[in-house]
């Protein structure tokens, strides 16, 4: 049976794509239907080939009002998250500090937390200081749950930093100012980098604490869970596949600039 | 090249003490200028951080560091003229091999740092790893980036923290040469830090032994290992064999001791402890310096020498020479190091022997001192350098 020889002797690349296919299909399916030319208001039977919702995305009223209002908030959530968030792991790792144990397992608390917990805590809290809800408490509630994410990646980063390449700057006649930014920060950049796009993505997909909390204002993924009670628009499968495509194309853009630099060094 | 910039590296009463620990107690050491210096000891003995002290990286909790007449004490590290090479290199890993050896001259300023950096990669041997990384070189090129790094600089001072410790021993035979070449060079005082006794000898001029956050004795390496004034020298550089002896006369240019029954001879000059009739004394011989011959012929040993009698418990033939371990009632384990020129085949375990050698080759020491001090560490040392 050369059929069942060949499966067995390629057992794990079977089961690789397998996988891959599994975590891929639903983007497959997205994709797909943003091809659509839906009959009625929900796209979820294929009709047929159609490009009219990728020729005018913003076709849909407050679609991309709303994207907007997320991008913003998930640019502003990852500043915040993660100059905060860099900070705080370089004062976990570097320095010994009264209550330092506390606040490395504090950290991890809204990780650990249900976020509708969370999200209805938030918005205890939101009313009772009297604070009007809107893109300011988005944002705030954002760079909260975005910062253990960030402080963890870093965190790791500059734990497996060798302190005595600070110190050679310091010998080589960089002062505190000049060793930060020439040795210290391009060397943390990775985990710092790793953070900023785990706070992105979080901030940009989250529904739950943002739903509490948003008062009028709406986000994409607020925009699209309205609009799922009365029709789904084949806009939002155009946005989403949209989303997939420049993720995938900054992924290759970045493999290709480490290629050619390390084939320039060897 | 010479530098008329330099000076002494002078340190006066300097200490550390981190809590109640003191890592090196108040020292006073003067490194002449143009000289290659080495701190040797076990780790932990303080070297590191005395070394860092002068680097400006640890701060003393007493006492002044001066270069060429300059107290620097108080000047961070990144405005004091020394430089260092780190334990492991601490490279850049994010700059190739040129910029690693060009940020010293850019964080000072300099513009145009293309010649003098191409100059100072081919005295090292790397002009053509300009643009790589350091993961990408080998322990020895990384090693040289390291030195070229610090070179670059014209320090007055180049510190030098185990810089050979990660490389392997031929490499690292290699390595010493070529660094003793360089300071010969460029005749930068060179302050070196290691746990290798022999590589300290090789190297440095002048060796500083410390134990215990003390310098323990200080001088030319053949003058410390010819005439130690502690037991943790005597065993911490090379071998010694070391005998608890009583004191007889002390008159005239030579001390008469007793050990076991046996009569031996050291000269006043050698023994570093006040030594009066009927006190204790220890007495020290090298390995090599005594020869061996069988009971049989005790007869034929020319008078006048210190002698031993014993029963060889161990050789091991090494090639060179044929290491034996000497039980004897003054010493229970007496090292002989023999020569390869005649082998006699009566040298095996279980012979009698005699033990002699001429008495201005014994060296007298403190009997109060522990006499084991130093060994461990020094055969742990030996074992690693072997490796």
């Amino acid at each position: 049976m050369p059929f069942v020889r060949r499966l067995k002797r390629n057992l794990v690349v079977v089961a690789g794509l397998l996988t891959l296919g599994y975590l891929l299909l639903p983007n497959v399916i997205v994709t797909v239907f943003s091809f659509n030319d839906p009959k009625g208001r929900f796209n979820y039977a294929w009709q047929r080939f159609s490009t009219d919702a990728w020729t005018d995305p913003c076709g849909v009223a407050d679609l991309c009002g709303s994207l907007s209002v997320s991008l913003q908030i998930a640019a502003w959530a990852t500043l915040g998250a993660t100059v905060l968030g860099t900070m705080t792991a370089f004062a976990l790792v570097r320095y010994r500090f009264r209550a330092r144990g506390a606040v490395n397992a504090l950290i991890f608390l809204p990780m650990a937390m249900p976020e509708v917990v969370m999200a209805a805590s938030l918005l205890t809290l939101f009313l009772n200081m009297g604070a009007e809800l809107g893109f300011w408490t988005v944002l705030i509630a954002h760079i909260m749950f975005c910062l253990s994410f960030v402080v963890t990646a870093v965190k790791a980063r500059v734990m497996s930093m060798d302190p005595r390449l600070e110190q050679a700057a310091q010998d080589l006649y960089a002062g505190p100012v000049q060793t930060f930014l020439r040795v210290t920060l391009p060397i943390a950049a990775p985990g710092i980098a790793a953070g900023a796009l785990l706070a992105f993505a979080l901030s940009f997909d989250d529904f739950i604490i943002t739903n509490f909390n948003a008062g009028s204002t709406v986000t994409f993924p607020m925009f699209v869970w309205g609009s799922a009670q009365r029709g789904t628009p084949v806009q939002i499968n155009v946005i989403g596949t949209a989303m997939f495509v420049v993720a995938v194309l900054c992924v290759l853009a970045g493999l290709v600039v480490a290629d050619r630099r390390q084939r320039r060094t060897s | 090249m010479t530098t008329d910039r330099g000076g002494d590296v002078r340190l006066s009463g300097i200490s550390k003490t981190y809590g109640s620990f003191t890592a090196v107690h108040p020292l006073d050491l003067t490194v002449p200028q143009g000289s290659f210096f080495a701190l040797l000891g076990a780790s932990g003995c303080g070297k590191t951080t005395t070394l860092r002290m002068i680097a400006g990286l640890e701060e003393p909790t007493a006492g002044t560091v001066s270069l060429g007449g300059r107290d620097v004490t108080a000047l961070p590290p990144y405005k004091r003229p020394v430089n260092t090479v780190f334990q492991s290199y601490a490279l850049f890993p994010h700059l190739d091999v040129f910029e690693n050896v060009a940020f010293g001259l850019r964080r000072r300023g300099i513009k145009s740092v293309k010649k003098q950096v191409g100059e100072m990669l081919d005295l090292v041997q790397l002009g053509e790893q300009a643009r790589r990384k350091p993961h990408q070189l080998s322990g020895g090129q990384q090693q040289r980036v390291a030195v070229a790094r610090a070179l670059i600089n014209h320090p007055e001072v180049l510190l030098l923290d185990e810089p050979l410790g990660a490389l392997d021993l031929k490499l690292r035979r290699q390595m010493q040469l070529e660094l003793k070449r360089i300071q010969t060079e460029v005749g930068i005082t060179f302050v070196h830090v290691t746990h290798d006794q022999e590589e300290a000898m090789t190297m440095a001029d002048t060796v500083a032994v410390m134990n215990a956050g003390r310098v323990e004795q200080l001088g030319a390496p053949a003058d410390l290992y010819e005439n130690p004034r502690t037991t943790f020298v005597a065993n911490f550089l090379g071998t010694s064999n070391l005998i608890e002896a009583k004191v007889e006369t002390a008159s005239g240019d030579d001390l008469v001791v007793e050990a076991a029954g046996q009569r031996l001879t050291l000269p006043a000059a050698r023994c570093a402890a006040p030594a009066a009739a009927g006190g204790a004394v220890l007495l020290g011989v090298r390995p090599e310096k005594i020869s061996l011959t069988p009971a049989d012929d005790a007869d034929r040993v020319p008078a006048g020498r210190n002698r031993v009698t014993g029963r060889i418990t161990a050789g091991s033939f090494l090639g060179v020479s044929t290491q034996y371990v000497v039980d004897c009632p003054a010493c229970p384990e007496f090292e002989v190091y023999v020569q390869n020129i005649d082998r006699d085949p009566r040298l095996v375990p279980g012979a009698e022997v005699v033990l002699h050698w001429d008495p201005a080759h014994s060296f007298g020491l403190d009997a109060a001192q522990d006499i084991d001090a130093g060994v461990e560490t020094a055969g742990a040392d030996e074992e690693v350098a072997a490796r």
